[in-house]
């Protein structure tokens, strides 16, 4: 038996050279904006083409998944913090805005830009202690955070205790809600693309590639690590003040694991390092869960299953996969 | 060359649990100087400089950068006063490629105070800077070395890379850790003349070596270490006929045998 390899080849298209982008024909203009046009135009169709209000609930919240697994996806694959504190991020956030609609009497057109900044602030602030250190710390002192959250507000009584805040504000309408929360999905997934490929998004590459030559190059790392998780717990609180306004609910439950877990099950699936990758997971493994609520506890198994079987048979995840099938020719060759 | 030292090292000394790694070094360095550094492996060459540069804290001692104590900053700190330095192994950024390599310094404090590279004036675009500093220091931009990951490239163009990230931050002096190891001898002989204009171009350089030959051809003076301590200081020819330094490299009963056929 003759012996076979795979030969892979880059489809001879010259993209762009230094900077300038160097198109030629449609065809080559299409190959480029295709795929993100399917993208961007797949998800504002999305509200119309779904008919009942629940499925359109269950897209709101594929949307606030999707922007935690951008934000787990940024920090853990360009800034080398393995985040395991989704719920965190989301609990601030939500908390946040809850406490500025129902105190202050904010809108959530104030309330939701500025739990995110503030909520940024705080969990920045609460992370840095952790920052200077190398390995697994940031991930153990993040997944310990809001577990600490919740049974402080469960034990002092504080912010409504066990019943959480309730009467928040909702959005206008459903579409406001569905279109406000689409487009800042698609706005911090194309930003935080293009941030990554900036310079400073070079020095963040760099922390992540290698610490100490950054050091030696007379950078302070904590200042930058700083930096990104300020952008990523941004859009994790992003996505729990939008989550609040949309339930009118805020309560511990904002804490829980879930929050925490499937961004990084959606990473998983999706294709880690590409940022697309955990959108496209979301909308994958949201609405299965969704579809496997009818099972009750035993639509945890068929989840499992699902990521067990994508971790072996496809640990690069889907993103991965179909760029290396878009972007190259495959063929097998004799040795 | 001036007479002011740039960089007096003070009795420094580094401990690791029992053992002393490096013991009492002191040593001073002109402006303009290249001093070699030299030793058998493990006598704490790699260790000292890791001490001056910040990256591990000293016992006791001090470092003087222009009549300042510098021992006991962090790293980019030092770095950001202008001593740069190069890593043994490698240290790319190897998902990046070459050119993108050294937008990192060319992004720090220190490169936007100097301008970079040349200095003076406003730090234009970094990715252009970066690819002249890579091809002033032998990538060639004809082949589109700068442009290619620094993953997929030898050990010559990432010793010389190591080199450029140093000179993106205009520094006053750079201390570089065996970039001649692991070269081949045309590769070696390339890079001397780097080594010269780099010092021509009044930069100060500690050089740690294990290749004898080119490093007497360049350095002004040379140290050498063993066992943490410092055996001796001097010029080229001085080390060369001293007899503790062939005890030290050879072993005290060799070194009448080497001494014949040498």
């Amino acid at each position: 038996m003759e012996e076979r390899r795979k030969e892979r080849l880059d489809r001879g298209i010259k993209i762009r050279t230094d900077k300038i982008y160097a198109l030629m024909s449609w065809r080559e203009l299409s190959y480029l904006t295709l795929p993100r046009l399917v993208l961007i135009v797949g998800m504002l169709i999305l509200p119309f083409v779904i008919p009942s209000a629940y499925w359109q609930r269950v897209i709101s919240i594929v949307c606030v998944y999707a922007l935690l697994g951008l934000s787990f996806d940024f920090l853990a694959q360009f800034v080398g913090l393995v985040s395991l504190g989704g719920a965190f991020f989301i609990g601030i956030g939500g908390y946040l805005a809850a406490i500025l609609n129902t105190s202050l009497g904010l809108p959530p057109l104030i309330t939701i830009p500025a739990a995110t900044v503030i909520g940024a602030a705080i969990s920045t602030l609460l992370l840095l202690p952790c920052l200077p250190l190398r390995g697994v710390y940031f991930s153990i002192v993040t997944l310990m955070y809001p577990l600490v959250a919740a049974r402080i507000i469960e034990a002092l009584d504080i912010l409504g205790g066990t019943d959480g805040i309730m009467g928040v504000e909702s959005f206008s309408s459903n579409w406001t809600e569905q279109y406000f929360i689409i487009f800042m999905t698609l706005i911090f997934l194309f930003g935080l693309r293009r941030l990554v490929n900036t310079d400073l998004g070079l020095v963040f590459r760099a922390v992540k590639d290698n610490d100490q030559a950054v050091k030696a190059s007379g950078i302070n790392i904590t200042t930058y690590k700083a930096i990104a998780v300020f952008i990523a717990s941004g859009v994790g609180c992003l996505a729990g003040a939008c989550l609040v306004h949309i339930y009118m609910w805020s309560g511990i439950s904002l804490f829980a694991l879930d929050f925490s877990i499937l961004p990084i099950a959606a990473t998983v699936i999706g294709g880690a390092g590409t940022l697309v990758g955990p959108v496209l997971g979301c909308f994958i493994l949201v609405p299965i869960s969704e579809l496997l609520r009818a099972f009750g506890t035993l639509r945890i198994v068929f989840y499992s299953l699902i990521l067990v079987a994508f971790i072996v048979f496809r640990s690069e995840g889907i993103m991965v996969y179909g760029q290396r099938k878009y972007h190259q020719f495959e063929r097998w060759v004799k040795i | 060359m001036s007479d002011e030292p740039i960089l007096q090292v003070k009795d420094v000394t580094k401990i690791f649990g029992g053992i002393t790694a490096v013991n009492h070094i002191s040593f001073d360095i002109k402006e303009g100087e290249i001093l070699g550094i030299i030793g058998p492996n493990g006598s704490g060459k790699t260790t000292l400089i890791n001490c001056i540069t910040g990256f591990i804290k000293i016992a006791s001692g001090k470092v003087m950068y222009h009549g300042k104590n510098i021992a006991g900053k962090p790293a980019h700190k030092i770095a950001d006063m202008g001593i740069a330095r190069t890593f043994q192994i490698m240290r790319p950024y190897y998902s990046l490629p070459c050119y993108k390599n050294l937008v990192i310094p060319l992004f720090s404090p220190r490169a936007k105070r100097t301008g970079g590279w040349r200095g003076g004036g406003k730090l234009g675009d970094r990715d252009t800077v970066g690819i002249d500093i890579l091809e002033e220091i032998g990538f060639e931009r004809d082949s589109f070395v700068p442009y290619k990951i620094a993953s997929t490239l030898p050990t010559g163009y990432l010793k010389r890379l190591e080199l450029a990230r140093c000179l993106a931050l205009k520094p006053e002096l750079i201390i570089c850790d065996e970039v001649f190891s692991g070269l081949s001898m045309s590769e070696i002989a390339s890079m001397v003349p780097l080594i010269e204009r780099l010092q021509m171009g009044g930069i100060t350089l500690i050089m740690i070596e294990h290749r004898l030959r080119e490093l007497f051809q360049v350095a002004n003076r040379v140290m050498v270490m063993n066992f943490g301590e410092k055996v001796i200081e001097g010029t080229s020819e001085q080390v060369m006929s001293d007899e503790k330094v062939r005890e030290v490299y050879f072993g005290s009963e060799a070194s009448e045998e080497v001494m014949k056929y040498a």
